[in-house]
């Protein structure tokens, strides 16, 4: 252990401002691009699941038309 | 000779193997790379012992390092993706380009933004315009150039062609970020990890170091299944493999 307590710890001998906001944009640009990825694969799922919904209702009506 | 030299590689160029095959790998890869990461950064925030010259500031290595070696790996990759998808017109290749390139963009940002917060107390600047830090900046705008390429035709193959291209023509940037701070004279050190000779670093400070590389690795490889699937979806999404597959976790959620 390279500190003695944990207000040691966060002061980062000084330095606290420049390694705390390196890796807090670190940790805050990954998780948001995990969110994104994540939310834009349900998104795209979703999204073909409406579009096979309409093309079916769309072929029922063609049917009942005939 | 090159058609049965890669035979084997077949099965993984079919999306709907493909697909399956990254959705088995990432619990597995995502796990690893945030236990790998964590465990890196925190051995290399708490436990190394400090820099006899920088003190605590030099912590920012666990993370800039790295995030730096795999924003030219990345790039390495997806430049790849892009030559095979290309020449062999292997659309699951073509498809790994557009899942790469935000990944990387994500990368080399944190590269920067990183390397900023270290200048800053180092340096006593938070930017210079010197080989280094400018060839790194060249990087993210052939990242973004790529991703704004690829959306910017009403026909997407075509967007993919002239994106790949792209990626393509800027590797020529990647030996110029990795040996500008030999051509040039620059503030950034030179290479600490990165070259053949011993690395100049202490062995407290390496492992670490490796771990937090080994993490950002594994991050890039988890993150890339992730997103290559949504690229197979949006590209298979007239197969009836996909209609089922969609209807099937629709009826699983509900």
């Amino acid at each position: 252990m390279a500190f003695t307590s944990w207000a040691d710890f966060w002061a980062m001998g000084g330095y606290a401002l420049f390694v705390w906001l390196s890796f807090g944009t670190t940790y805050g640009l990954l998780l948001g691009l995990w969110w994104y990825s994540k939310r834009q694969h349900q998104q795209i799922q979703q999204q073909i699941r409406a579009k096979a919904a309409r093309e079916q209702r769309v072929r029922q009506h063609q049917e009942r038309e005939k | 000779m090159w058609g049965s030299m890669f035979r084997w590689l077949d099965p993984y160029a079919k999306p709907e193997t493909l697909y399956h095959l990254c959705g088995r790998w990432l619990p597995y890869l995502m796990t690893l790379a945030i236990a790998t990461l964590l465990l890196g950064n925190i051995w290399g925030l708490a436990f190394s012992p400090p820099d006899y010259q920088q003190g605590d500031s030099y912590r920012i290595i666990y993370i800039h390092v790295p995030s730096a070696i795999w924003s030219m790996g990345a790039y390495s990759s997806m430049a790849i993706a892009a030559f095979i998808g290309l020449v062999w017109q292997i659309r699951v290749a073509q498809w790994a380009v557009l899942a790469i390139a935000p990944i990387g963009a994500v990368y080399t940002a944190i590269a920067l933004i990183t390397g900023a917060a270290w200048g800053k107390p180092m340096w006593g600047t938070w930017w210079v315009w010197d080989a280094r830090l400018t060839s790194e900046l060249v990087l993210l705008f052939l990242y973004l150039g790529v991703i704004a390429l690829s959306g910017a035709f009403s026909e997407a193959a075509r967007g993919i062609k002239v994106a790949s291209l792209l990626a393509i023509v800027g590797v020529v940037n990647l030996p110029i970020i990795h040996y500008s701070v030999e051509w040039w004279n620059t503030l950034h050190q030179g290479a600490t990890i990165t070259k053949f000779a011993k690395p100049s670093i202490d062995p407290s400070m390496l492992w670490p170091l490796l771990i937090s590389l080994l993490g950002l690795a594994l991050l890039l490889a988890a993150l890339t299944c992730l997103r290559l699937r949504s690229q197979i979806l949006i590209f298979e999404q007239h197969r009836p493999w996909v209609r089922q597959l969609v209807e099937q976790q629709h009826e699983e959620q509900s």
